[in-house]
């Protein structure tokens, strides 16, 4: 397994303004060892794969509370594949029903979805084992 | 109570402590939701220092702790107004009427994420978003379908609504008048308030400056023309949903509050000329307690520092109303039915602590927008509360409790700590520039998500009880068709209005926005003119500039 620190990510795409989950996941995974850059608000897709790009990152973690996940997680999920990004973990948190849920997994726009209520050792268990695994294959 | 009584209380405490000595305490620590320890007894040696005269006074006189009106829900219920808006604007008028139809007694618009931030729905910033939060305005139009067959002369309206709030409540102004409404007829609300968006909502256009010349403007041109009109409601919601704790809600609210006032001072304004129309909005979280004593600490401060610091003599200057809304934040996403319970009593705090409105959060909202059934049932809360259980009947029937009365002091006095340092940091503008409120409500945030992940704080369907089945029931879709159809009566728009006279209003607006005239009777002349949202923004932020904020986590 390597031996680094896992890069994330963590966005806010869209005109959404609610930020209080982005800031406690983004700490979260901070004190659970990884290293976090936060885009801050209001990021147009093109400005959040830019990001990615730059700063070379393992894992992105796309919020989104205002109902428009389903026009900008694909929209992010193409961009990133365009810069050869396609290996990114791609991870969105927010106010997603259950079957948009399943179809954004379903139709490959994103890796995992976290609601409401979920603990954030979820979220660090779920991205750890993920790097492991993509380590060790 | 004389001192030897108190002595003799204190006796007796001392043999009921002895008695707790060998009796186990639940392991869960007693804290508020807030994470304030609470003792598990209060007597009358909490309260020894209450003055009733000085502290509490009767209701509707100084310094309305109990209450701002004489009667209160004796004389009328709170107005129940349940903040609503989706799709665009014929999809939100049919469910306001619905509402109305069912025994609602105001109305309070929810507006979708473009809208709120000064984009047209035909942006490329906008794209995914039109209608999806709220409703979608673009212009005079939207505004006038939105009130199409409710009568603006009998009915007031909530607007939530910041950076562009002048020309919103432009719309709106000339939406009453095309109703054949005259301006001094016209009551409602918008929320106006900008410091909160910077410390938590977050839902910004301008800079504080030019933001701020925007409120007094309002100010000046409402009470000059538009009486009834609250123009401003300054808010705890958003502190409180960002993660702040009760108190930081009650501190950075009023804060803001004041900010206000020393603006419209500054401007060259008689504070008892606009305070009367200041109103405040604030959350009521799931704690039963601490909410009522925050809001009869925030009536106390409020009247307090209006009257010694601010000179103010007009006892409505004095008077805090406010809106409530129930916490969204408590709301959990697993077995969504609990939401009524909470929301239930958190609706019971808000009235117990006197509130003017209250919106009930239905139990869908952590999902989606709420369909019509979960509403009405949010609708029916207040209407059970109002009409079944009695809590209307007398004024304040709390005050006394030495719990309640030991807690409101407790609450109105960290609130003055947190004034004290927001002074230091050299007032309310500066502490948001260093990041102050923000990093004060993100701790707070962190630690309560941290209290709750290790078990300490319980919410049910969470970390207690919980089911494994997934949540099943119906929630409200927006129809993409929404997006395409409000994107072509824009286009027709554009097309048939008048287009010379557009740009002539918005190169005066731009002249006016450079000069420091008031905007207001610019900003209305644009909006008749069927200049759209985006349009009047833009021209603006050529005058203005844009506002950004430092990331911080």
């Amino acid at each position: 397994m390597e031996n680094r620190k896992i890069r994330v990510l963590v966005a806010k795409p869209g005109l959404d303004g609610h930020d209080r989950g982005v800031k406690v996941v983004a700490r979260g995974l901070r004190d659970a060892g990884m290293e976090v850059i936060y885009t801050g608000l209001h990021q147009t897709p093109q400005q959040v794969a830019e990001t990615a790009l730059q700063e070379d990152v393992d894992v992105v973690g796309l919020s989104v509370l205002s109902g428009a996940h389903m026009t900008l997680v694909p929209k992010i999920k193409e961009l990133l594949t365009e810069k050869g990004l396609d290996d990114v973990l791609l991870l969105v948190g927010g106010i997603v029903p259950a079957d948009d849920a399943e179809k954004l997994r379903a139709e490959g726009h994103a890796d995992q979805i976290f609601t409401p209520g979920e603990p954030l050792e979820k979220i660090t268990a779920y991205i750890y084992d993920w790097f492991k695994a993509k380590s060790n294959s | 109570m004389d001192q030897e009584k108190l002595e003799r209380i204190r006796e007796l405490k001392e043999l009921w402590e002895q008695e707790l000595a060998d009796l186990k305490e639940r392991k869960e620590p007693a804290e508020t939701v807030s994470g304030q320890p609470v003792k598990m007894l209060f007597t009358p040696l909490d309260t020894k220092n209450l003055d009733y005269e000085r502290d509490l006074g009767f209701p509707g006189s100084y310094p309305y702790t109990r209450g701002v009106q004489p009667n209160m829900y004796r004389g009328r219920l709170w107005t129940m107004r349940q903040f609503s808006g989706f799709g665009d604007a014929y999809d939100s008028n049919r469910r306001y009427r619905y509402l109305l139809e069912q025994g609602q007694t105001g109305l309070s618009v929810a507006f979708d994420m473009p809208t709120l931030m000064g984009y047209d729905s035909d942006s490329d910033r906008s794209l995914g978003e039109v209608g999806r939060c709220g409703v979608a305005i673009d212009s005079l139009e939207d505004m006038e379908i939105l009130f199409d067959k409710i009568p603006l002369d009998q009915v007031t309206t909530s607007m939530t609504i910041n950076g562009p709030a002048a020309i919103l409540w432009c719309m709106y102004l000339a939406t009453a008048e095309k109703q054949g409404v005259s301006l001094d007829q016209v009551g409602g609300t918008i929320q106006n308030d900008i410091l909160k968006e910077y410390i938590a909502q977050k839902s910004w256009i301008f800079p504080p400056e030019p933001s701020m010349r925007l409120i007094t403007d309002i100010f000046e041109f409402a009470s000059d023309h538009v009486p009834k009109w609250n123009t401003i409601s300054i808010s705890g919601y958003h502190i409180r949903e960002a993660g702040s704790t009760a108190v930081q809600e009650l501190a950075f609210t009023l804060a803001d509050g004041f900010a206000y006032v020393e603006a419209g001072i500054n401007a060259g304004l008689d504070v008892d000329r606009f305070a009367p129309r200041l109103s405040f909005f604030f959350n009521s979280h799931i704690d039963f307690f601490e909410e009522i004593c925050k809001y009869r600490a925030a009536r106390r401060i409020w009247a307090r520092r209006m009257k010694e610091k601010y000179g103010a003599k007009d006892s409505r200057s004095l008077k805090m109303r406010f809106h409530t809304q129930t916490a969204g934040c408590s709301l959990t996403a697993q077995e969504p039915e609990n939401n009524i319970i909470r929301t239930a009593y958190e609706g019971l705090s808000a009235v117990l602590g006197g509130t003017q409105s209250l919106h009930t959060n239905s139990m869908d909202e952590v999902l989606a927008l709420p369909t019509e059934k979960a509403v009405k049932i949010a609708l029916r809360t207040q209407q059970v509360l109002a009409c079944e259980t009695g809590v209307a009947n007398t004024i304040d029937p709390l005050a006394g409790s030495y719990f309640i009365e030991a807690l409101t002091d407790k609450m109105e006095s960290e609130a003055e700590e947190y004034f004290s340092k927001v002074d230091d940091l050299g007032g309310v503008l500066p502490a948001i520039e260093q990041g102050f409120f923000q990093q004060e409500i993100a701790d707070a945030a962190y630690e309560y998500q941290k209290a709750v992940d290790r078990g300490e704080r319980i919410v049910v369907g969470i970390n207690r009880y919980c089911s494994e089945e997934a949540p099943d029931i119906e929630i409200l879709r927006i129809d993409p068709e929404v997006e395409r159809k409000q994107l072509e009566r824009l286009k027709r728009l554009k097309e048939t209005r008048d287009g010379g006279r557009v740009s002539d209003c918005l190169e005066e607006l731009k002249r006016c926005a450079a000069s420091g005239e008031n905007l207001i009777p610019k900003i209305l002349e644009a909006v008749r003119a069927y200049a759209t949202e985006g349009e009047i923004t833009a021209a603006l932020k050529e005058v203005f500039g844009e506002y950004r904020e430092k990331p911080l986590f």
